[in-house]
């Protein structure tokens, strides 16, 4: 396995569904039979569009969501850890190694603790520390590296900006020394001033803390920028997956072609080329059988138009994969 | 030529516990009809307050200058007290839409009655014609089944389908004014280049004049004509927008651009504009951008220079200080 850290193999979750008590149980698929390797050191890239199973699949390899069937590996040092077999000591484990960033810096920081206690926590909570000092210094130590100042940490969320409550997210996420951090679409909410800043930290401690991403975004621009490895998901599938620089400039998927071009461009003389999707990503109670894009695409083949081909990524250039209905 | 908005010399101040608090300050702009007028800006710039000022919606304790005019139509809106010609206003010459359309609608009432209620405030018809028009009008931004959607909830309709309604709803009484909040910004790429088609052409069809705000400078070049580029309640630059776009002046507007990340260049470094936007409780005195420009020059920093627009060429407007230091870098 060497060089991966975390494996996703065959991986599905489906929620239970009903709509009143009398109707019938129904499944929702959220996420199908997904097969990702995320290298020890990538920043890896989820793009789609919201209801395409990004959040859900990120939960999932961090053990917050169950997962129905396949199975996620975290290849650490010393051992491997199976996520979907596991005690509860491996479970406090992990969590110490496996962070979650989340979206909203507003809703994801407690207003009534100050900014130490907020950092502190997973510390207290996960009894890594021994002593109020340790914990202490700690909290100043990351606290720095994510450039907050010492006095800020006496203080409370309310006093600061998004993007520097950002920063505090970030700071608590990282404070138990993991490995990997799922970002869950962790520059949305700021502006883009704030956003060039926060994604430049993330890089940054990247490279000083030897730490692993998995970047949740709908922002193709983004993801483009940072991103080593993207995969783009499309109703609870990986409808295409490759390094980003192949990627990006070299779409296969028409998917993948019609997000490039829906990005509003910067320069005033090129309006619209957008590719227009027609209508919205169908609900995941009762996908489109066949490839899941069919409904919405603007090139349906003839085979593909009746579902007759079964969603499958095929490799179309080494590390460059595709959904087999868009190659043939 | 009259245009058909006027912002002049616009002030609004906010009073709260904590002190007087400058949202905007000396703000001119205009409008005509069948013209879109991008404003760009961080969040707290002050471009919300703006938008709601010309339909006098900022809250209770909210003060204008009294040498401000927004003359709509020939009618300084500022000066309206009474609820009748308010009304008139809101919602009848001038619609609005949000950024958030769950928020907008009221949850328990259906799209149509909402819909209905509102054409007969303003417009002289019946029930049975209102509701002919907005099914109409549903129809038109592109909505399936709008008899169906008509009897529907704002909760079962998605998030795009959620705006399209709200924009049939503010098209409806055929506005001559359409001031549109970040209506994109909570909508997918792909849903977002279908609402801003949609704007576009019923901006032609309809030739009314449009304020559309956002922070995003890709969705600005899609739909402005003009931009105003604005922060900490000041316009620091507007102009058309190619000449606001390919040969920005202000460094604040330049900053803005270094930090979006383009997908054509992915060599090119982010670049952040330093710094946080000051609290509008401390206000930088002078050029409002000083706190934070990379290359401001001597008396600019000190807080020596007014902030006053200069046209720099035909249209194009650029804050004095900016100026200077636009030049230095």
């Amino acid at each position: 396995m060497g060089d991966n850290l975390i494996s996703v193999n065959n991986v599905s979750v489906n929620f239970d569904y009903q709509e009143n008590f009398i109707s019938k149980k129904q499944k929702i698929h959220a996420v199908n039979n997904i097969n990702i390797k995320i290298k020890k050191g990538s920043f890896f890239g989820l793009v789609g569009e919201s209801g395409s199973g990004k959040t859900t699949l990120g939960r999932a390899i961090l053990g917050a969501n169950k997962i129905s069937s396949g199975n996620v590996i975290f290849h650490d040092d010393k051992r491997d850890y199976d996520l979907t077999n596991m005690n509860k000591q491996d479970l406090k484990e992990y969590r110490k190694k496996a962070q979650l960033i989340f979206q909203d810096p507003y809703a994801a920081l407690s207003p009534r603790m100050t900014v130490r206690d907020i950092i502190a926590e997973p510390l207290e909570v996960m009894k890594i520390t021994n002593s109020r000092q340790e914990t202490d210094e700690r909290v100043r130590d990351i606290a720095a590296k994510c450039r907050l100042n010492i006095e800020h940490l006496r203080r409370f969320p309310h006093a600061f900006s998004g993007g520097q409550r950002q920063r505090i997210s970030i700071a608590r996420a990282l404070v138990s020394n993991p490995k990997f951090i799922v970002a869950d679409e962790s520059v949305a909410a700021l502006d883009v001033s704030i956003q060039a800043d926060i994604l430049n930290l993330l890089k940054q401690l990247q490279s000083e803390l030897n730490l692993t991403y998995l970047f949740i975004s709908h922002d193709l621009s983004v993801v483009a920028h940072v991103c080593d490895v993207v995969a783009v998901m499309y109703l609870g599938h990986i409808v295409e997956m490759g390094p980003s620089r192949e990627l990006f400039k070299n779409p296969k998927h028409s998917y993948t072609k019609a997000l490039l071009s829906s990005i509003p461009s910067i320069d005033p003389e090129k309006r619209s080329e957008a590719i227009e999707l027609k209508g919205e990503i169908p609900s995941a109670l009762n996908p489109p059988t066949g490839c899941v894009f069919r409904t919405r695409c603007p090139k349906p083949g003839i085979d593909c138009k009746g579902g007759e081909i079964t969603m499958g990524l095929a490799e179309v250039e080494p590390g460059h994969w595709v959904d087999q209905c868009c190659v043939l | 030529m009259s245009h058909l908005l006027e912002v002049k010399n616009l002030d609004v101040k906010f009073d709260t516990d904590e002190g007087r608090i400058t949202a905007v300050e000396n703000i001119s702009l205009s409008v005509d009809q069948g013209e879109v007028l991008g404003i760009v800006g961080e969040s707290g710039s002050g471009k919300s307050v703006t938008a709601k000022s010309i339909m006098k919606l900022n809250p209770g304790n909210t003060s204008y200058n009294e040498d401000a005019e927004i003359i709509l139509d020939n009618e300084n809106i500022l000066q309206f007290t009474s609820k009748q010609d308010l009304k008139k206003i809101r919602g009848g010459k001038v619609s609005m839409i949000f950024q958030e359309p769950m928020a907008s609608f009221a949850p328990a009432i259906k799209i149509g009655a909402q819909m209905v209620e509102q054409l007969l405030i303003h417009k002289n018809i019946n029930k049975d014609e209102a509701k002919s028009i907005s099914i109409n009008m549903l129809k038109r931004v592109g909505i399936a089944d709008a008899e169906k959607r008509f009897n529907q909830y704002a909760f079962e309709l998605s998030g795009g389908m959620r705006q399209r309604a709200m924009i049939a709803m503010a098209l409806s009484t055929m506005p001559k004014l359409l001031l549109a909040d970040e209506p994109t910004t909570a909508l997918d790429v792909t849903i977002q280049a279908q609402v801003i088609n949609l704007i576009k052409d019923i901006i032609k069809e309809y030739q009314m004049g449009v304020i559309f705000i956002t922070h995003d400078l890709g969705v600005i070049a899609q739909v402005a004509d003009h931009v105003a580029v604005m922060y900490l309640g000041s316009v620091v630059e507007k102009g058309p927008v190619n000449e606001i776009l390919k040969n920005p002046k202000h460094p604040y507007t330049k900053g803005l651009l270094q930090a979006l990340p383009d997908i054509n260049n992915l060599d090119a470094p982010l670049s952040p504009i330093p710094g946080n936007i000051p609290s509008p409780l401390d206000r930088p005195t002078g050029c409002v951008f000083r706190t934070r420009c990379p290359h401001h020059n001597p008396d600019g920093k000190d807080g020596k220079i007014e902030m006053k627009l200069i046209e720099v060429e035909p249209g194009h407007w650029v804050d004095q200080c900016g100026i200077q230091c636009g030049q230095n870098g």
